[in-house]
C-alpha cells in the first residue's frame, strides 16, 4: 500500500514547498522535473546510479551496533548507519551522483553549487571530477574560514571556488549567490542543490536520492533483528540526510521519526538555527517552509557550532512532517553536540561530524526514556575530521576560561 | 479604469514611450521617500516602481542589494513603506507599483497586504518570486482590490508561456532584458531585441523593458520595440550619489521634444 504519495505534481508537501522563482528560472525548473521524472521511470538510470554507489562511494554503508554508547546511554539499543564511511566522508555524495548523472542526461556539462561546512561542496566537486563536468561552488565568507581545509579540497579536485561576502556570508548567502549564478548561466548550467530544499523538483529528488540511507537501513536492521526499529533519529540542515532516513518507514507508523535541529546557544537565546522549533512559515530559496525571520518577515541569520546546520530554513518536506506530526523534531545545543562528539570518540572510536553528533546527542537522551528491548537507528551521516581544528580551538578557548 | 491603463493610454495618444524609474523603500531614509517620488514625477516618471527591502533578494545584483541592505539598516518595513505611500498620494499622481519579494508579504499577510496597499493608493505590485504556477496564493486577493499584478517574462520563457503570461495580465508586461539579475550593463545582443519584438507581437497588453538599463543609447535601441523601459540600478545609483542633475538629465531621454522623428 502507498498511501504516502507527497510531493503533488505542484511540488507540495500540503502547504509548503512549491517552485517561487524568478521566471528565468522556471524553464529550467520545469525541465529538470520533466528530466527527472522520466529519468526516475528508466531502469537504466537507477542501474548507472546504483553503478557508482556501490564501486565509487562504497555502499552499501554498515548498520553498526553502538555497544558502548548504548550501555552509556542505558535504555534502548543504539545503531548507527555509517554514513560517515561513504567516500568523502558524508551522506552528500549520494546525491551528488544523482543529480550529476541526471545533468549529464539533460546534456549539462557545468555545474553550480553551495556548500556551508563544504561537505557538500567537496561531494559535488568530487563528482564533478570524475565524470568531467565543470564545478564552480559558490561558499560563504565565513565558511570559508571555517572550513579551509574543505577550500583546498574542492580546489584540489579541480572546482572553482568562489567566496560569498553578501548578507551574513554563511550558507544561506552562499545560496543566494549560487541562485544568482544560476538565473546568467541556466542554459548550460544545473544547480546542484545539497539538500532537500529549494523549488519543486529538488525537494524531492534530493529526498528519493537520499533514500538509499533509509532503505539500506530497513533491510539491515531487519536481517537482524526479524523487525523494524522503534525509532529513526536524523540531524536536520536543510533536511537531507533525515529525509532520506525517514522516507522509506514513513508508512510504517510504529516506527517514531525524530530530527533533531541545532539549538546553539540555546532556542531561548537569537543564535540558533532551529527552524521548526522557533520558526513560522515562509518563503525562500524556492520554496514555502518553516523559516527563522522577523516580524516584518526578513530572514534571521541562523547560529550554530556546525556550518552545515547553520541555516535559517528546513526543507518543506520536513515542515509538513512537523505539522502532520508523522515525525518530531528537537534541538541539541553546541556545547551538548560538542559533548557528544567527544563521547562517540571516547566510547566507539568513531569522530563523529558536529552535524551529526547532534544526533547523537539526542539519541541518548532519547534512549535513556525507552525500554532496553527497543531499539534506536541513528544516522552518522558523516565523519569529524572536518571539525577537529575547529573543536580543538573551542575546547581550549573553555579551558583558558575556567 | 486602473491609473496604470490610463497611463499608458495618454502615452499612446501623445506617440511616446513609458520611462518609469525605480527606487529601493527607505534608502536614504523612509521620510525621503514622498520627496523622491514627486521628484520622479516632476522628472517625468510615467510610473514609479517602489522595491520593499529584503535580506535575500536573489532577482537583485550589486547596487539594489546595497540599497536594501541600506535601507534596512536605517529601519524599513512593509509597513513603514504602506504609511509614507500613504502620504505622498495626497501629492503624487502618477501610478505607483510596489516590487517586492514575497515573504516580507507573506509574513504581513496576503489579504491585510491587498487591502492596505490598495488603500495606500499602490496601483499594482510585482512579486519576482511568483512565477504564474504559484500565483493563485494572491491573484484574487488583490484583483478584488483593484490592484494590478504585474508580470513578468524573460529571455528564457518559451513562447506559449509568453502568450500564456501576457494574456493573463493587465497593466503592463515586464520584459526583463537580460539572462541574469537586476544591474548595469553596457549593450544589448539582437537577441534582446528579437525577443521584445516577439513579446510585443503576441502580449495584448503594453511591454515594458527592464533590467540591466542604464544609458541612453540602449533605451534608444529598446524603445522602438517596446512601449518603455523600467531604469532600477542607475536610478538608485543617482538617488544614492544625490545627483539630481544627472537625474533629471538621464530622465530627459525619452521626453517629446527629444523625440524629434
Ligand atoms: C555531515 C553532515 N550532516 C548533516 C548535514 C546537514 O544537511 P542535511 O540536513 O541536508 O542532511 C551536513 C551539511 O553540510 C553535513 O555535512
Amino acid at each position: 500500500m502507498k498511501s504516502y504519495t507527497l510531493p503533488n505534481e505542484k511540488g507540495q508537501f500540503g502547504i509548503y514547498g512549491g517552485r517561487f522563482v524568478p521566471e528565468t528560472l522556471m524553464k529550467a525548473v520545469l525541465e529538470l522535473d520533466e528530466a527527472y521524472k522520466i529519468a526516475k521511470e528508466d531502469p537504466s538510470f537507477q542501474q548507472e546510479i546504483d553503478g557508482y554507489l556501490s564501486e565509487y562511494v562504497g555502499r552499501e554503508t554498515p548498520l553498526y551496533f553502538a555497544k558502548n554508547l548504548t550501555k552509556y546511554a542505558g535504555g534502548a539499543q543504539i545503531y548507527l548507519k555509517r554514513e560517515d564511511l561513504n567516500h568523502t566522508g558524508a551522506h552528500k555524495i549520494n546525491n551528488a551522483i544523482g543529480q550529476a548523472l541526471l545533468a549529464i542526461r539533460m546534456g549539462k556539462r557545468k555545474i553550480v553549487a553551495e556548500t556551508g561546512a563544504g561537505q557538500h561542496g567537496v561531494a559535488t566537486a568530487t563528482v564533478c571530477a570524475l565524470l568531467n563536468l565543470e564545478c564552480i561552488i559558490f561558499m560563504g565568507e565565513e565558511d570559508i574560514k571555517r572550513q579551509a581545509l574543505n577550500v583546498f579540497r574542492m580546489e584540489l579536485l579541480g572546482a572553482k571556488v568562489v567566496s560569498v561576502t553578501s548578507g551574513s556570508s554563511t550558507l544561506k548567502d552562499a545560496v543566494n549567490e549560487a541562485l544568482r549564478y544560476w538565473v546568467e548561466h541556466v542554459e548550460d548550467t544545473h544547480y546542484l542543490l545539497g539538500s532537500v530544499m529549494g523549488p519543486h523538483p529538488f525537494p524531492k529528488m534530493v529526498r528519493d536520492f537520499q533514500s538509499v540511507i533509509g532503505k539500506e537501513t530497513k533491510k539491515q536492521f531487519f536481517a537482524q533483528k526479524g523487525k523494524l526499529p522503534e525509532a529513526v533519529v536524523a540531524c536536520i540542515g536543510g533536511g537531507s540526510n533525515a529525509a532520506g532516513m525517514f522516507y522509506p518507514f514513513i508508512e510504517d507508523q510504529e516506527v517514531s521519526l525524530y530530527g533533531v535541529e541545532a539549538a546553539g546557544q540555546g532556542t531561548e537565546t537569537d543564535f540558533h538555527a532551529a527552524s521548526l522549533t522557533k520558526g513560522r512559515p515562509g518563503v525562500l530559496h524556492g520554496a514555502l517552509m518553516y523559516l527563522l525571520q522577523d516580524d516584518d518577515g526578513q530572514i534571521i541569520e541562523a547560529h550554530s557550532v556546525s556550518a552545515g546546520l547553520d541555516y535559517p530554513g528546513v526543507g518543506p518536506e520536513h515542515s509538513y512532517l512537523k505539522d502532520s506530526g508523522r515525525a518530531q523534531y528537537h534541538s541539541i545545543t553546541d556545547k551538548e553536540a560538542l559533548e557528544a562528539f567527544q563521547l562517540l570518540s571516547k566510547l566507539e572510536g568513531i569522530i563523529p561530524a558536529l552535524e551529526s553528533a547532534h544526533a547523537i546527542s539526542f539519541a541518548v537522551k532519547l534512549a535513556a526514556n525507552m525500554k532496553e528491548t527497543e531499539h534506536i537507528v541513528v544516522c552518522l551521516s558523516g565523519r569529524g575530521d572536518k571539525d577537529v581544528t575547529a573543536v580543538k580551538e573551542r575546547l581550549e578557548r573553555e579551558k583558558d576560561n575556567e | 479604469m486602473n491609473r496604470i491603463e490610463q497611463s499608458f493610454r495618454a502615452l499612446k495618444d501623445q506617440d511616446r514611450k513609458a520611462f518609469i524609474p525605480y527606487i529601493m523603500g527607505g534608502d536614504g531614509g523612509l521620510d525621503k521617500l514622498s520627496e523622491r517620488l514627486l521628484t520622479l514625477e516632476k522628472f517625468g516618471a510615467t510610473l514609479i516602481e517602489v522595491g520593499v527591502p529584503f535580506s535575500d533578494p536573489v532577482a537583485d545584483g550589486p547596487t539594489i542589494q546595497q540599497a536594501g541592505i541600506r535601507a534596512l539598516k536605517n529601519g524599513t518595513t512593509l509597513n513603514g513603506i504602506i504609511s509614507e505611500i500613504t502620504r505622498a498620494r495626497e501629492v503624487v499622481s502618477i501610478p505607483i507599483v510596489l516590487m517586492t519579494y514575497l515573504n516580507p508579504v507573506y509574513s504581513y499577510g496576503i489579504s491585510r497586504f491587498a487591502q492596505d496597499i490598495a488603500k495606500a493608493g499602490v496601483d499594482g505590485c510585482i512579486i519576482p518570486d511568483l512565477p504564474i504556477e504559484e500565483e493563485d496564493l494572491f491573484a484574487d486577493e488583490l484583483e478584488d482590490k483593484g490592484i494590478e499584478l504585474i508580470r513578468l517574462v524573460t529571455l528564457t520563457s518559451p513562447i506559449e508561456r509568453i502568450k500564456e503570461i501576457s494574456s493573463r495580465g493587465k497593466g503592463f508586461l515586464y520584459s526583463v532584458t537580460v539572462k541574469g539579475i537586476t544591474g548595469t550593463r553596457n549593450e544589448f545582443a539582437q537577441e534582446v531585441v528579437d525577443f521584445l519584438k516577439q513579446v510585443k507581437e503576441v502580449s495584448p497588453i503594453p511591454v515594458v523593458a527592464g533590467f540591466g538599463i542604464s544609458n541612453e543609447k540602449q533605451i534608444k535601441e529598446l524603445t522602438p520595440h517596446c512601449d518603455g523601459v523600467i531604469v532600477g540600478s542607475k536610478i538608485v545609483d543617482l538617488l544614492n550619489r544625490n545627483d539630481l542633475d544627472g537625474l533629471e538629465r538621464f530622465m530627459s531621454v525619452l521626453k517629446p521634444e527629444k523625440n524629434i522623428r
